[in-house]
């Protein structure tokens, strides 16, 4: 038994250590560019006083959208989650919606409404306002529409919190204040700094806003290196400063979560919470969470539906042909369905057996996501053409590129569920003589499944609307909606890209509404069956009970 | 619990994933296009057309399907490159990665200034670098005589420029290569003091000067008669500086055969192609840019390239590109 259990860890550690290895492809170019660049150049550049602002002005972005992000994402979720807010699970979908909205759309929108000569400097009738240009335009398109990543990961927790410690801080005098600072808070800390930590990283690979908010960071200088003067070597040595800036950030978060055992230790999940009843407090609840989903939501679409409207009346060619349509569905579903299958043995390594290689093998795969797509797609150009030139343009290459970039949201998913799952149901099947493999399938698998869900469609939503490794990787001739939106803007013609956005936002909103109900579903279907009920011995597990059911 | 649906799509999948490999080396010929789909596939489905050829394009930026031909080297399936500046094909053309063209292709581009000197690339259409102002607050006559006076003062504040965008970029290197550097370094750092408002490129430059935020702003000339297509009291008017002033530029977009084709000729035939009265005229008419060929007709009012006196430099110099991007960081434009 001990033998065959030691064994199946190894190949569970050997395969997150492939997962891992493939995700740090591109930092293997890009130290080999830098070296063939040069040590002292590199150094140069790494020291210059340029690098050194960009650094700062990268960082406060950073720091100033993760935190904006937690502060719209906590509140949300409570309400959401907790309270009797009219329209509950409604307001539960709207507010993870601008989820799908791509940052370049979604400024080049903010832009558009208001700009100077945008929708309300017209309505106004003025001339000009305030320009929204620089990091305000870019700290709030950005946190606008990357919020959600906090308010998903925030909520799924919340849903699983047991009331019944929130009850017994309530019952011993403490106040609400207190008992949420003290009793709940450290129970979601986990979870929002998982979501935090997309956002953070996210933000430094971010292109989109910074460019048309004007707007300076490492990833805009990294782009603007390699496209005003294709030097490929000081791109590198900027792309592995990144990396560096990546690594610190997670091992922030390891350290973070070794002091934070607390959540592992709560007991059934059976039990439902009450709602609160906001009484008085519903009408500025609900105004907060309508001006919220207007500027991240109506706003866009409000813009992009001018766009379109124009370009009908001007009898452009508006619309997307079916074949981008589809193009579109397949590459995301194919990466959403790898990164989701790779994800399972990182996160299994993470969250089982913690330890050295557990954060190297954590750090490698997050290599890809806070990297620039157009860094981890030239590696792939690189490396494709060159070392295996008969996979090159292919479908399989891209897909492969997708999921090296998003792999960590499927695994910061995939993990939230894991935490839920107590390693004593496996050992239990594998007394009862089951096959391992059997009881990966019975047993661990149903239970990760409203994590795998929730990866799968991060990492769908987010190639839906991912750029550059599309335009240099995909087959040629195989486009996207999102390089149509890219072909049409880059010359100019708005009117023609608006057809294709509108697409591409709807066919992302219905994956992801139906995920996010079949999600809850999920979550009481667990909860009735007998393999997942609670075991009143061990005080780890918990299982995720159904926050609409709680009436 | 049922067999799990994930897996047996995840299963799935990968089997599509298999079968959708792309397949290569058939008789069709690949284009690297820097210009956009829009404008491009209706002048790829007519060559295809005529020289019986399937056309595979990949669209992008030109200057990372640059990178992207760099970073494949000789395994690139690349025929040919369609780059939006002649920076580009200068970098290409200098680096021997560009295929002698046939000097029935060449001599068809009436103005030499548009063709490479070393005969492996050709311009395919002209853009103007003009001077756009706003035509409310001012008239032709306020605007300096020659492109290098927008230092002067009282222009500060009212310039709109885009230091990261190729045309300009180009613009500064054909500077440097009319005035030497120590000139054009100069010029820069008085404009900069001049304070202009950088804008990420034409058409927001075209648009800032329309609200008024600049008066006049450093752009390509064809943007604006889009703008007057969709809205004809758009108050934006183009200035093109006299023949031989250094504001005078035209850059153009042009085409090469990559040194590594397996189809040289047909790839050949496709830029010549691109030379044709038809795609010619098609550029000029839907796109406002100026035909290099002589048979063609440039739209409304704008000059015939080969009656224009242009400063006399090599389009390839615009290929050190990283000169000048050095240059605008040291003078704190970029």
């Amino acid at each position: 038994m001990a033998s065959r259990q030691t064994q199946d860890d190894a190949s569970v550690r050997v395969a997150a250590l492939v997962v891992g290895i493939a995700a740090a492809l591109p930092i293997g170019y890009l130290v080999w560019r830098a070296v063939q660049y040069g040590l002292s150049p590199s150094i140069d550049i790494a020291t210059s006083s340029r690098t050194i602002a960009l650094l700062r002005s990268t960082l406060v972005l950073a720091v100033a959208v993760t935190a904006t992000s937690v502060a719209i994402a906590l509140p949300v979720a409570w309400l959401t989650v907790r309270t009797n807010l009219i329209g509950r699970k409604l307001w539960a979908i709207v507010t993870v919606l601008p989820l799908v909205i791509p940052t370049y759309v979604g400024s080049w929108a903010m832009i558009g409404a208001v700009g100077p000569r945008g929708m309300v400097a017209n309505v106004l009738g003025v001339d000009s306002i305030p320009s929204i240009y620089g990091f305000w335009g870019a700290w709030a398109s950005l946190s606008l529409f990357s919020y959600p990543y906090v308010l998903l990961t925030v909520r799924a927790a919340w849903v699983r919190l047991d009331p019944s410690l929130e009850e017994a801080s309530l019952m011993l005098g403490r106040s609400s204040w207190h008992t949420f600072r003290h009793v709940v808070w450290p129970q979601l800390r986990p979870a929002t700094s998982s979501g935090a930590l997309l956002v953070a990283l996210y933000t430094l690979s971010d292109f989109g806003a910074v460019t048309m908010m004007r707007y300076d960071t490492f990833t805009r200088e990294i782009y603007l290196q390699y496209r005003g003067a294709l030097e490929r070597g000081a791109s590198a040595v900027l792309g592995l400063i990144l990396v560096v800036l990546t690594v610190s950030v997670i091992t922030g978060d390891q350290q973070l979560r070794k002091r934070n055992d607390m959540y592992r230790l709560h007991g059934s999940g059976a039990r439902r919470s009450r709602l609160v009843e906001l009484k008085r407090l519903q009408v500025p609840a609900l105004a907060g969470l309508g001006i919220l989903s207007t500027l991240a939501l109506i706003v866009p679409l409000s813009v992009i539906s001018y766009w379109l409207v124009r370009g009908v009346r001007a009898s452009e060619p508006v619309w997307p042909s079916w074949s981008l349509i589809s193009n579109s569905l397949i590459v995301s579903l194919l990466a959403a369905a790898v990164a989701t299958i790779a994800s399972i043995p990182v996160a299994l390594v993470i969250q089982r057996s913690p330890g050295r290689f557990a954060n190297t093998i954590e750090r490698l795969s997050w290599s890809g996501y806070a990297l620039p797509g157009i860094v981890v797609a030239l590696a792939l150009v690189y490396l494709g053409a060159n070392a295996i030139p008969w996979a090159y343009q292919s479908m399989g290459m891209l897909i492969f590129a997708y999921s090296i970039l998003f792999l960590p949201q499927a695994i910061g998913a995939v993990r939230s569920s894991l935490i839920q799952v107590t390693p004593s149901l496996e050992e239990a099947s594998l007394l009862l003589g089951a096959q391992r493999f059997t009881t990966f399938r019975k047993i661990l698998l149903p239970l990760l499944r409203p994590g795998l869900g929730a990866g799968a469609g991060l990492v769908f939503l987010t190639t839906m609307k991912e750029l550059p490794a599309t335009l240099l990787l995909s087959p040629t001739g195989f486009s996207t909606l999102a390089t149509r939106i890219w072909n049409s803007t880059s010359e100019g013609f708005l009117g023609r890209s608006a057809g294709s956005a509108l697409a591409l936002v709807l066919l992302s909103s219905v994956p992801m509404s139906f995920l996010l109900v079949r999600n809850q579903g999920m979550m009481s279907d667990l909860s009735k069956q007998p393999v997942a009920s609670h075991d009143a011995g061990n005080a780890k597990q918990a299982l995720p009970s159904d926050p609409t059911d709680t009436r | 619990m049922p067999r799990s649906p994930l897996t047996l799509s995840a299963l799935g999948s990968f089997a599509l994933a298999l079968t959708l490999t792309s397949c290569g080396g058939d008789n069709s010929l690949t284009l690297y296009s820097g210009r956009g789909e829009d404008l491009v596939q209706p002048v790829v489905d007519l060559c295809s057309e005529q020289l019986g050829v399937d056309i595979k394009t990949r669209y992008g930026d030109s200057a990372e399907m640059l990178l992207l031909l760099q970073e494949e080297g000789q395994n690139t399936p690349a025929d040919v490159y369609f780059s939006q500046g002649a920076g580009f094909l200068g970098v290409l053309s200098a680096s021997n990665g560009l295929l002698t063209l046939d000097e029935a292709i060449t001599t068809r581009v009436s103005n030499s200034n548009l063709i490479s000197p070393a005969n492996d690339w050709v311009g395919v259409s002209g853009r103007a670098r003009t001077v756009a102002y706003n035509s409310n607050v001012l008239s032709e006559d306020d605007l300096p005589d020659s492109f290098t006076d927008f230092t002067d003062p009282k222009w500060s504040g009212r310039i709109g420029w885009a230091p990261t965008n190729a045309s300009f970029q180009d613009h500064v290197t054909a500077l440097r290569g009319l005035l030497g550097d120590d000139a054009t370094r100069a010029w820069l750092t008085d404009m900069v003091a001049n304070d202009p408002v950088a804008y990420d490129g034409n058409t927001a430059i075209l648009e800032g000067v329309a609200s008024g935020e600049i008066d006049v702003g450093f752009v390509n000339h064809y943007y604006l008669y889009r703008f007057l297509d969709e809205d004809p009291s758009f108050p934006v008017a183009n200035h093109f500086f006299d023949d031989g002033d250094p504001g005078a530029l035209i850059n153009v977009a042009g085409a090469g055969v990559i040194i590594h084709s397996q189809l040289p000729d047909i790839a050949q035939q496709l830029v010549d192609c691109l030379l044709s009265t038809e795609v010619q005229n098609y550029f000029a008419s839907t796109n406002y840019e100026l035909p290099v060929v002589n048979d063609a007709t440039p739209w409304s009012d704008l000059p015939k390239v080969d009656s224009l006196t242009l400063p006399t430099f090599d389009l390839n110099l615009l290929a050190d590109l990283q000169g000048t991007v050095d240059m605008l960081v040291e003078v704190g434009a970029l």
